[in-house]
């Protein structure tokens, strides 16, 4: 690469609106001790950000369609050890990649942290534990790749969740180590103004490769209270590194969730992500990929299904910072009842970036008339020679098929629901996995009657 | 006899009547062509018969073995044994042959009286693979999605290939030959003649001929305006290969028709 630093559009909020939300009950005394100087350092300059940003507000662009004003801001803490809360059920617990096995499991959130790994891929250098225990065997690692990708300063939430993640994922694989079995992990949350804080920090050094199932779910909840979800995932791809990173949230129909998650690709790189969306009240998602040399990869596919009155923001970004880089994000979703989704994605070209294959799409399909998708691509193109293309739909479900449907004897649920499967069935061709699969498959008809 | 019967039937579209009281019997067994200028009502009929919400009946029934069925959804009249082959087949955009047919034979076992349980998937593939092979379809198309993509002959086919599988008491085969070469029609009409049987009425709406020279019809009908104006056997329709419709339009009056 030889253009200049090329400027990485973040998204961050103004800071200056103050907004009617009263601050959050957490403390400065909740930020986890670490022995490490610079962990210290990181989480101490977080809450220093996280105090001076004000809450962003629907006059920030990138939060202009999602009123966050009714977060129950005062009301959350983290859940009390004291409490036994009701745990996940067993089909979470079960690899939702089938194969011969698991390399390893992270279980945490509400229940007590369990963590998993195969003793060969610990012999080989390879750590998938949670922060606490990383502080403790790793610290320098931990500290030396924290922060890297994802800065606290981007926004309010962001500089809370650098701050105060008790619970945290790190993934890290050594040079050229190939994981064959998928590592997976599941973030639970349950209680009534609960709060959970996550970060998950993957980096995979040169060469290295590994299939990373992360699920965030919950009871199915109260729409009474709130629960309160902020998270930060990191993703570093090395050289002619290759993950597979399959994100899926369940949460339970009173969760709040905000994250902001990035990741960086390095030369020959690849990234295939798949992120599927079924919970939560409101959620407000940042999802960039930065292509920084040439070669890399990134493909993003991804899946929603709203109901009620749930509210899914998805903020993409597909950031093509050197020449001959690749990107193909994706996004399918349907929205039912009261429900509503935001997709806003935007494909940078840098300067000199040539020989850049850009490609966008989000598809929606409305299937109530009190339901409404906004979606809403971008191009910013500041290189000569690139093949950029998007495109966005709303759309019905077309009387003609339905009555196709109806002719050969099928009722009408049932019509609906093979029209939506097929709907969706481009997105689950690019997950190569029928777990996957079949879990979104499984919500969507627990929606579509009445779940 | 089990039959399916119209009895002087009316339907309108938009208020606009299309269909001015029509009777026909088609007992099972039976193979009856509907044959008639453009813009007689030929398809309307179709539609009517099926169900479609746009056609609105205004007068008359339809009974399927004695039952009125014009109270009845259309995926209910499609269970009582009613079946429409399309003119113009729609596409299902991500749904396989397979899985749309399975879902339809499902949907029919679940709804039998007692209600029978799901169709296993080993021997839904071969009941398919036995009709594709009488078809002489390619079994590749069960994992296409339904009319994406396909050529107007593959529509047809695949039209008879539902036929083939669902195996209704009463089958209307609205203009399944326009639109295809002299080779399709034949290909599709050996199909529909391996299907039939004596368990089978059909109705063959077409406006050529030539169709009936491989589904050789028990009844010919000539439609005008919304009603049957003639019936007789295949001499009928070869009268029309011959000479047209204009005589048709002669001797019932042209004067509503335009």
């Amino acid at each position: 690469m030889t253009s200049k630093a090329p400027k990485v559009i973040i998204k961050k909020s103004s800071g200056r609106t103050r907004e009617s939300l009263s601050e959050f009950k957490f403390d400065q005394k909740q930020i986890p001790l670490a022995k490490e100087a610079g962990l210290r350092d990181y989480r101490e300059n977080a809450w220093e950000n996280y105090q001076k940003l004000s809450f962003p507000s629907l006059k920030d662009e990138a939060w202009r369609r999602t009123d966050i004003r009714r977060l129950n801001t005062g009301a959350f803490s983290f859940p009390n050890k004291e409490i036994e809360y009701q745990g996940p059920p067993n089909k979470l617990l079960d690899p939702v990649i089938l194969g011969d096995g698991r390399s390893g499991q992270i279980v945490s959130g509400a229940i007590e942290t369990q963590i998993n790994l195969d003793q060969e891929l610990v012999r080989k250098g390879v750590i998938f534990t949670n922060f606490h225990t990383a502080e403790i065997n790793n610290p320098e690692l931990l500290s030396k790749l924290l922060g890297k990708i994802v800065s606290p300063d981007e926004d309010k939430f962001t500089a809370l969740a650098a701050a105060l993640s008790k619970d945290g994922v790190f993934l890290y694989v050594p040079k050229n180590v190939v994981i064959d079995q998928p590592l997976h992990s599941l973030y639970w949350g349950a209680g009534e103004n609960t709060a959970f804080i996550n970060h998950i920090l993957v980096w995979l050094e040169d060469g290295a490769q590994v299939t990373f199932v992360h699920e965030s779910s919950s009871p199915k909840g109260d729409l009474g209270s709130q629960v309160f979800h902020d998270g930060i995932v990191e993703i570093y791809v090395g050289k002619n590194a290759h993950l597979n990173f399959v994100e899926l949230q369940s949460w339970g129909q009173n969760v709040w969730s905000f994250t902001r998650e990035r990741a960086k690709v390095m030369g020959d790189g690849k990234l295939d992500w798949i992120f599927g969306a079924m919970g939560t009240q409101l959620t407000k998602n940042f999802s960039d990929i930065d292509l920084v040399e040439p070669g890399a990869e990134g493909r993003i596919s991804g899946f929603y299904f709203a109901n009620g009155t749930q509210h899914l923001d998805h903020d993409t970004q597909q950031n093509h910072l050197a020449g001959n880089t690749i990107s193909d994000l994706l996004y399918k979703g349907a929205l039912m009842d009261e429900s509503r989704s935001v997709w806003q994605g935007m494909i940078y070209v840098a300067p000199g970036a040539d020989g850049t294959d850009g490609y966008q799409a989000n598809r929606n399909l409305i299937l109530s008339k009190g339901a409404r998708a906004d979606s809403i691509p971008g191009l910013e193109i500041l290189a000569d020679d690139v093949r950029c293309t998007h495109g966005a739909t709303v759309g019905k479900i077309d009387e003609d098929e339905l009555f196709y449907l109806y002719s050969r004897g099928i009722p009408k649920d049932e019509a609906r629901q093979l029209i939506v499967m097929g709907f969706f069935e481009r997105i689950m061709d690019r997950i190569p996995f029928e777990g996957v699969q079949n879990r979104f498959k499984d919500a969507i008809i627990d929606k579509m009657s009445g779940g | 006899m089990s039959a399916l019967e119209i009895k002087n039937l009316h339907v309108s579209i938009d208020e606009t009547p299309i269909i001015k009281g029509l009777n026909l019997k088609v007992n099972k067994g039976e193979v009856h062509a509907i044959m008639g200028p453009n813009g007689t009502g030929k398809s309307t009929l179709a539609y009517a018969v099926m169900g479609h919400p746009k056609y609105e009946i205004t007068d008359g029934d339809i009974l399927v073995d004695g039952a009125s069925v014009l109270e009845l959804a259309p995926d209910e009249r499609s269970r009582a044994g009613v079946f429409l082959a399309f003119q113009y087949p729609v596409s299902i955009p991500g749904v396989t042959v397979a899985n749309f047919l399975r879902t339809a034979l499902n949907a029919r076992h679940r709804h039998m009286e007692p209600p029978q349980g799901d169709i296993s998937v080993l021997e839904f593939r071969k009941l398919l693979k036995s009709k594709m092979d009488l078809l002489e379809m390619d079994y590749a198309f069960g994992g296409r999605y339904l009319n994406e993509g396909f050529s107007g002959g593959e529509k047809k086919r695949t039209e008879v290939l539902q036929l083939a599988v669902l195996e209704p008491a009463f089958a209307i085969l609205d203009e399944t030959d326009s639109g295809l070469d002299i080779d399709a029609i034949r290909i599709v009409s050996e199909g529909v003649n391996a299907v039939k049987g004596p368990n089978m009425g059909v109705m063959v709406i077409t406006h050529y001929q030539r169709i009936l020279n491989y589904i050789k019809p028990d009844f010919v009908h000539i439609m005008f305006d919304g009603r049957i104006v003639e019936s007789g056997d295949q001499e009928l329709s070869l009268l029309l290969e011959d000479e047209g419709y204009d005589w048709v339009r002669e001797k019932y009056g042209l004067a509503e028709a335009s």
